[in-house]
């Protein structure tokens, strides 16, 4: 029987992973992970074996990864200027009508039994910029209301909303040229 | 007023975020009736929310 501190231990890979993907910064990531562990190992008894290991683990992440955004906000790490990736250009016309037929993405719910399909959606993900990628993780992942979202990262409602339809944009975007057209 | 394909693809967005007006569902499903891509766009809009949910999990 493994020590709980190992068993905790095991789990830093896939929080890493995790915690990246959110922050979009390696060190920021390594560090909100640490955090984990150690509070984690201090707090064990409140894990009970009750659930499982990870679920509780990610689940005290989650709250390093808020205070870790919410942070570099307050610093203005986060308010850096992003690159506008505008896809309205591309895929309306002038008169905002598609300017290309949208194919229909093939037996989409097979994708969701294939570990392939969600390696391409992380690597999608990842080449979001980073304040989309932030508000679209903060929204689809943690769960969290537009409203907590447009405070966390400090930009307007409108803002945020346009921040998710880029994310959801792009992500598609990806989806269909590396994923369902690949297929 | 006709929705364009543009603003069809915001409030589905935005239909993820927040409650959309009756107005606001009302137009986009008689855009729905007559425009294939926008439909599959909610689709795909839909399935990406379940995909990350997934992620991960």
């Amino acid at each position: 029987m493994k020590s709980f501190a190992s068993r905790v231990e095991d789990e830093r890979a896939y929080l890493l992973r995790y915690a990246s993907l959110q922050l979009r910064d390696r060190h920021a990531a390594e560090d909100v992970v640490q955090e984990t562990l150690l509070a984690a190992l201090a707090g064990e008894a409140g894990f009970g074996g009750r659930s499982n290991l990870r679920t509780w683990l990610t689940g005290i992440l989650k709250h390093k990864i808020v205070d870790a955004i919410r942070r570099a906000a307050r610093d203005g790490t986060a308010a850096a200027a992003e690159a506008d990736a505008d896809f309205d250009e591309l895929l309306f016309n002038q008169r905002g009508h598609w300017a290309a037929a949208q194919p229909a993405w093939p037996d989409p719910d097979a994708s969701l039994e294939q570990a392939q399909f969600f390696a391409v959606l992380e690597e999608c993900l990842a080449r979001l910029p980073a304040k989309t990628a932030q508000a679209f993780m903060m929204r689809e992942h943690l769960g969290l209301e537009t409203g907590d979202i447009c405070k966390e990262l400090g930009v307007t409602p409108t803002h945020c909303w346009v921040l998710l339809y880029r994310a959801r944009m792009a992500l598609r975007e990806c989806l269909q040229a590396n994923w369902f057209s690949a297929r | 007023m006709m929705l364009s394909c543009k603003e069809v693809t915001h409030l589905v967005s935005q239909g993820l975020d927040r409650r959309l007006s009756a107005g606001e569902r009302l137009r986009m499903r008689l855009h729905f009736l007559i425009c294939r891509g926008c439909t599959r766009f909610q689709q795909q809009m839909q399935f990406l929310r379940v995909a990350v949910r997934r992620l991960g999990a």
